[in-house]
């Protein structure tokens, strides 16, 4: 008897193990052609489709699609783009949403409940429903630059930035977050004659690290992988463009296919990398946009 | 809780305006904007000044009308029949560029159904956009139940003690970090008609019985399509979501489950799945809202084509908007839109209010 229910045991974890991997096999398999047909020529790319060997890397292996992938489009020059139009606006989003979210929920000043909610009010207006008025706005904007005054914000890396530093869902995780810090930690620091500046930047900051990471990680999400569609009408010029838009250039007459993988390889690679390295966090930073909803 | 302490006029201000003003700047001014240029005739470029119409827009996009059309019919009064047997009924303009029906002029077929010899005509002002908007609300009713279904049943996958677990949770979350653009056209190369992937692999599992299909390049596969790719990409963000409400539920309940010999289905329906209410409506209403946004992967995957086959409302409008310049018919579709995502976002606060009593 014993014996018999051990083997049953063991079939059974076998066949839970077996099930978690057939999805496994599902969510993996176009990344690993992805990664596997950037390193195979067109020709062999396109007939292994027909086989396992799709997703092995066999056969003609070379890194010569990445080589003409660098000789196609200027990739180094997109990538500094992205990351850098990333960081800038995480930093500066994270800075100004926490000082917002603070005023929220701990300053007590005329007109604070009605702007919160109008402010939360927005998030439900779809970015791309008015991509088209926000052009017409920055196109208008001044800029005042080492050169004095300029006017309009097309063909810049301010058009990419300023406009993404600040949405609700970011103000809205730090007011969540915030409202569960102990009051009685900031009015004591008040009574002792700290200045709000003092506050934010001593008490609530140092004790907010859970949401500064959560509210980085799913803004840096949204600007290095999210940027397509705005950069597409604001940005003609190849300069400022990031690697989204840079796509584009793998579509010209005939689809270079081994090309635009390695491409594709390129540009999830650093995210990919950065969210195994950091996967406990990013995880915890979707968790915790849905707790409290 | 106004104590002295907290009462702070100045700096109050101070912080948040930063913030309050760039969210106005962005995003409340181009809304207000677009709800503006929706009420006239404003282009992107345009010699005319722009002038206010009132609602002329909408009505360039919600006019619609069932006309019923008889059958032709020979001089015995008999009905007409063409060589397949089908009954010949007169065109549809004979009677929308007429001008003894004026309300009808200018209107297209969207689609048409028999009844007894007559058939029954849909005829809309705009049927683009018709096609948009039906092709948006099959979206969300697909992908509602397909996402939130399958991101619960990954999440009770996950849910078990088991040494490895994290691992196979990292991988189904896997394509929620990678951008959208790229996870469309990868599968742009997965649907392809001749070399897809899919093919190939349906082609062996059956055995070479199954016949290639061009999924994204016929009317009835494309937004299916489109539908299981968007879930696939996005499955593990909700099951991330799940997963908080499953271990928000307390052990104890489900010590008392088995003390009562209940059933693996009667914990879920009597233990589990009460304890997930909350997390439920979030998930929903947080696809739904996705869902209305569609774009990118219209964009890049089909154009809104074959035959308008995936037109959306989202992409409708920047089609309009921006590559046809026409502004205020795409910013009156994205007020229609906005108008129906809070609706979506009034229902949600509705369902989650916070009950007084019991």
């Amino acid at each position: 008897m014993a014996e018999i229910s051990s083997r049953n045991r063991g079939l059974r974890l076998f066949a839970r193990y077996l099930v978690l991997a057939l999805v496994a096999v599902v969510f993996m398999f176009p990344l690993v052609f992805m990664v596997v047909s950037s390193f195979k020529p067109d020709g062999q790319l396109l007939a292994d489709t027909s086989s396992f060997r799709a997703f092995l890397p066999v056969g003609d292996i070379s890194l010569d699609n990445y080589r003409a992938a660098f000789e196609r489009a200027p990739i180094g020059q997109f990538m500094f783009n992205s990351v850098m139009i990333t960081m800038v606006t995480v930093t500066l989003s994270i800075g100004i949403c926490s000082l917002a979210g603070f005023s929220f929920v701990f300053l007590d000043w005329s007109g604070r409940g009605v702007i919160l909610s109008i402010v939360l009010a927005t998030l439900i207006i779809p970015f791309e429903t008015i991509a088209v008025p926000l052009l017409l706005v920055v196109s208008r904007l001044p800029w005042v630059g080492l050169d004095g005054v300029e006017w309009g914000w097309l063909n810049t890396y301010r058009v990419q930035i300023v406009p993404w530093i600040v949405d609700a869902l970011t103000i809205f995780l730090f007011v969540q977050y915030f409202k569960d810090l102990p009051r009685e930690l900031i009015e004591a620091a008040r009574v002792e004659g700290a200045s709000w500046l003092q506050v934010y930047a001593r008490i609530v900051m140092p004790l907010s690290g859970p949401v500064l990471a959560t509210a980085a990680i799913l803004k840096s999400l949204k600007m290095y992988n999210e940027q397509y569609l705005w950069p597409l009408i604001v940005v003609q010029d190849e300069a400022h463009r990031p690697i989204m838009v840079g796509l584009g250039y793998f579509f010209q007459l005939n689809v270079a296919w081994g090309e635009l993988m390695a491409y594709l390889t390129l540009i999830s690679v650093p995210v990919l990398a950065f969210y195994l390295f950091m996967q406990r966090a990013f995880i915890a930073s979707i968790a915790s946009t849905g707790v409290k909803g | 809780m106004a104590t002295k302490l907290t009462r702070s006029n100045g700096a109050g201000w101070a912080f948040a305006l930063p913030g309050v003003f760039l969210i106005a700047m962005f995003i409340i001014v181009p809304f207000l904007f677009g709800f503006w240029f929706s009420l006239t005739n404003q282009r992107l470029v345009s010699p005319n000044p722009t002038q206010f119409v009132g609602i002329e827009n909408y009505q360039n996009l919600l006019g619609l009308a069932v006309i019923t059309i008889e059958p032709e019919r020979d001089d015995k009064g008999q009905v007409v029949r063409d060589d397949k047997g089908e009954i010949a009924y007169p065109r549809v303009r004979t009677i929308t560029r007429s001008d003894a029906y004026p309300q009808y002029s200018g209107m297209r077929e969207w689609f048409r159904w028999q009844w007894g010899d007559n058939a029954n005509v849909v005829i809309a002002s705009d049927v683009v956009f018709m096609k948009a908007l039906a092709n948006t609300f099959i979206f969300v009713l697909f992908i509602v139940p397909l996402q939130g279904g399958g991101a619960l049943l990954l999440a009770l996958l996950i849910n078990q003690k088991l040494r490895g677990i994290n691992a196979f949770r990292t991988i189904y979350f896997m394509p929620v970090v990678i951008s959208i653009v790229v996870i469309s056209l990868l599968w742009r190369f997965i649907y392809d008609g001749s070399d897809g992937l899919l093919n190939n692999i349906l082609n062996v599992l059956s055995f070479g019985l199954f016949q290639p299909v061009d999924w994204l390049g016929r009317t009835d596969t494309a937004l299916g399509a489109i539908i299981v790719m968007s879930a696939w990409q996005a499955v593990g963000f909700h099951m991330v979501i799940w997963l908080s409400g499953l271990q928000t539920i307390p052990p104890t309940l489900y010590e008392v489950a088995a003390i009562e010999g209940a059933s693996g289905w009667q914990t879920f329906r009597y233990v589990t799945w009460p304890g997930l209410r909350n997390t439920a409506i979030l998930v929903l209403i947080v696809i739904t809202m996705q869902a209305f946004a569609l774009f990118s992967q219209i964009d890049v995957m089909t154009k809104g084509g074959p035959l308008d086959a995936t037109q959306t409302l989202v992409f409708q409008a920047v089609e309009r908007g921006y590559g046809k310049q026409d502004i205020s018919g795409g910013s009156a579709i994205s007020v229609i839109l906005f108008f129906m995502v809070l609706a979506i976002s009034l229902t949600q606060r509705f369902l989650t209010r916070e009950r007084k009593y019991g």
